[in-house]
């Protein structure tokens, strides 16, 4: 789903509304909204300061504050690399490499097709696995070079319906 | 009631789970079916046994067999050879450092020899998302024992006898946080639970959580009462799905059976829990940024004092306990102080939970008395370096610890110990480092690290650790000269001073600790343009 097809004032008021209209379940707003197209519209925003009645620059900070939080349009999946001494040691650094010409990004960057954006993340608290990543919800430890290009081709696949 | 004749347990662990424990088990339950032995044999996951290098594991009772590496292609024989005709399958048996030794239980392994279970009583044996299993192993009796015959004060006392001290890392007296709490004066008051695990190379926090929550909602409990708080918030972070999960539906049960909500074992205490959520954020694990966070405001620290036990959230008194601090209370009250003091050293009574990870045999959780030494951890527990190399270095207490060296393999792990050796206990997060790697390198991924997470409020942190990077990557590069040093030697000082909480003025302190115990490898790259690593790697000798 596009951002620009989502009626955000009707959404947001929704998920305001469950949260009893109180900023303090900024974070959780924010979460919900950013589970609908992986990232904060600024027109997601505006609606969120709206209905909170809080300035917009007050949750613009807080978006922009957070790691799991973007305001750049991501892809259809995140991959958060973990680069933490310990996946540090385990040898990240050339998963890394494999993982971005694999997908045919940098870190940071999102894949033409929109399907992935790269990100580094800190510690997922997997390090008894390390080198770990995280694909959205999904965590993938005990990296090799060898083993993320496959992880990149079967959700390609995927995609593809094969 | 329905008994069984044999439970299998299956560890659905994170790092289980990612090595596919759960196929195992769907797979087991199919072929259990299969052979008309479902109403005889139940199949239970449980939260993480500890010996994470050696999964999927399980573990069959009542014999107490234990399975590693399980694959989708055993489960047939282990239901035709064990479950039905009661022979071990002897090849999936765990073996330790001597391989044609084959260990039958978990309890015997090298690596459970020296553990003492505390914390992690219930991990691994019950089905975390059973409350009724909880109750079972005799959950929940402490708390109505506490608020239908103890007064706060009393239980303050017991807490404060047993010596018992915060496990998020600063490592400050439990009971004394709480009579803080307790005196001050107000209408209400909170308990929060710090399930913010930030810190690089911990996940005990999440294994607690996640192996037992109800141990962790009863110490919440217990110490909300003792506080005199009526409601508790974990706040978790939010890339750790399974716990909040796993927590939502603990309360819920215990809500559901009156242990949570209103007069509690009709004592007239009411005490309720909620779970929030951070967002990806290190510094949120420090106590006044998380009160900023779950009031919905950036994860920025707040001046100190006042504390959060005078004013916290919403400036009422607030309690911030660490979960394994608050995991330890149920066995503290259900045994006493005495017996607590028993275990550990004088100044650090208990057990403590770590995490050991990087280049060491049997990565995992363990918990074990505090004060058991380094190279006990490593060596008899750990199953030692891998691949026949030589131990370098342990970064003890996370990214924001310190470096020690073979030197300090006999230092005592506690709190006082690890500080005198120039290093810190912190979270308890143990990063086991071999000779193929060059400290400088290490260093460099902890810089990179704290740049990262500074959350840019002040000064001398915001700047300074920007200035730490560019320094360890001039170290790296062949570039820093004596000038460098001095400079930083000046920069760290200034952080450690006036940085507002301890992310800015621990940053250094990796760095710091590195120079001073391994002195040969900056050396190497300031003074020689070379690294150290890159011989070892080749087998090459300086």
């Amino acid at each position: 789903m596009s951002a620009q097809s989502i009626d955000w004032k009707s959404e947001v008021k929704e998920i305001v509304e469950r949260h009893g209209g109180k900023p303090e379940y900024l974070l959780d707003i924010l979460h919900e909204v950013q589970a609908k197209v992986n990232y904060l519209p600024q027109e997601a925003l505006l609606e969120v300061a709206r209905e909170l009645d809080i300035p917009l620059s007050k949750v613009h900070g807080v978006a922009t504050f957070y790691s799991m939080y973007s305001i750049q349009p991501r892809g259809q999946f995140i991959i958060r690399v973990c680069e933490s001494a310990p996946c540090h040691v385990m040898g990240c650094d050339a998963v890394i490499a494999a993982l971005e010409s694999a997908a045919g990004a940098r870190m940071g960057e999102t894949t033409s097709d929109g399907l992935f954006t790269l990100e580094y993340t800190s510690c997922i608290g997997v390090c008894g696995v390390a080198p770990a990543i995280m694909i959205n919800d999904r965590v993938y430890g005990n990296l090799t070079p060898e083993s993320v290009v496959e992880i990149i081709a079967e959700y390609r696949a995927r995609e593809r319906g094969e | 009631m329905q008994f069984f004749r044999s439970h299998v347990l299956v560890c659905g662990g994170v790092n289980c789970s990612l090595q596919g424990s759960r196929t195992i088990r769907d797979l087991l339950v199919d072929a259990i079916a299969e052979a008309g032995l479902s109403q005889e044999i139940k199949v239970v996951e449980t939260g993480c046994f500890g010996l994470c290098e050696q999964g999927p594991m399980m573990v069959v009772y009542p014999e107490s067999v234990h399975y590693c590496r399980v694959q989708p292609s055993d489960i047939p024989e282990i239901v035709d050879a064990h479950l039905k005709k009661g022979r071990v399958v002897s090849r999936l048996l765990y073996r330790g450092t001597d391989p044609s030794q084959e260990v039958q239980t978990l309890t015997e392994t090298d690596f459970y020899g020296k553990q003492q279970r505390v914390v992690l009583r219930n991990c691994g044996l019950i089905d975390p998302e059973s409350i009724d299993e909880y109750i079972a192993r005799g959950g929940y009796e402490v708390l109505g024992r506490v608020l239908t015959s103890l007064t706060p004060q009393q239980v303050i006392k017991e807490v404060q006898d047993s010596g018992l001290r915060g496990r998020g890392g600063a490592g400050f007296p439990t009971g004394l946080k709480w009579s803080f709490t307790a005196q001050a004066e107000a209408q209400q008051k909170y308990l929060i639970c710090n399930a913010d695990e930030g810190e690089p190379g911990t996940f005990k926090d999440r294994l607690i959580l996640e192996g037992d929550p109800h141990s962790v909602i009863e110490g919440m409990i217990i110490a909300g009462y003792a506080i005199g708080a009526t409601q508790g918030y974990i706040y978790s972070r939010g890339e750790y799905g399974l716990s909040i999960q796993r927590l939502r539906k603990g309360i819920e049960h215990a809500r559901k059976v009156g242990l949570l909500g209103r007069n509690i074992f009709d004592s007239g205490f009411d005490f309720d829990i909620e779970v929030r959520i951070g967002a990806g954020a290190y510094v949120c694990g420090e106590e006044t940024a998380l009160i900023n966070s779950m009031e919905g405001k950036r994860g920025e620290p707040r001046f100190k004092p006042p504390y959060p036990t005078t004013a916290g959230l919403w400036g009422k008194p607030t309690c911030v306990n660490n979960v394994e601090t608050l995991a330890n209370i149920v066995p503290i009250m259900e045994r006493g102080a005495q017996w607590y003091r028993s275990i550990g050293t004088e100044k650090c009574p208990g057990t403590k939970v770590f995490t050991l990870t990087g280049n060491i045999v049997n990565e995992g959780l363990i918990e074990v008395p505090m004060g058991i030494t380094l190279r006990e951890i490593i060596y008899d527990i750990g199953g030692g370096i891998p691949d026949g190399r030589e131990f370098k270095a342990a970064q003890t207490g996370g990214t924001s610890g310190g470096f020690l060296s073979a030197a300090f393999l006999d230092v005592p792990m506690d709190i006082e110990s690890v500080a005198e050796a120039g290093s810190a206990l912190g979270s308890g997060a143990l990063l086991i480092i071999d000779d193929t790697h060059c400290i400088v390198d290490v260093v460099r991924s902890c810089a990179r690290f704290f740049r990262h997470e500074s959350c840019g409020q002040c000064t001398p942190c915001r700047e300074g650790t920007q200035r730490l990077l560019e320094f360890v990557d001039a170290v790296a590069e062949g570039r820093a000269t004596g000038a460098d040093v001095r400079l930083f030697r000046r920069l760290a000082q200034t952080m450690e001073d006036s940085s507002l909480c301890a992310l800015g003025q621990t940053a250094p302190f990796p760095i710091l600790t590195a120079m001073r115990f391994f002195p040969e490898d900056f050396e190497a790259h300031i003074v020689h343009k070379k690294c150290l690593a890159s011989d070892a790697k080749t087998g090459a000798t300086a």
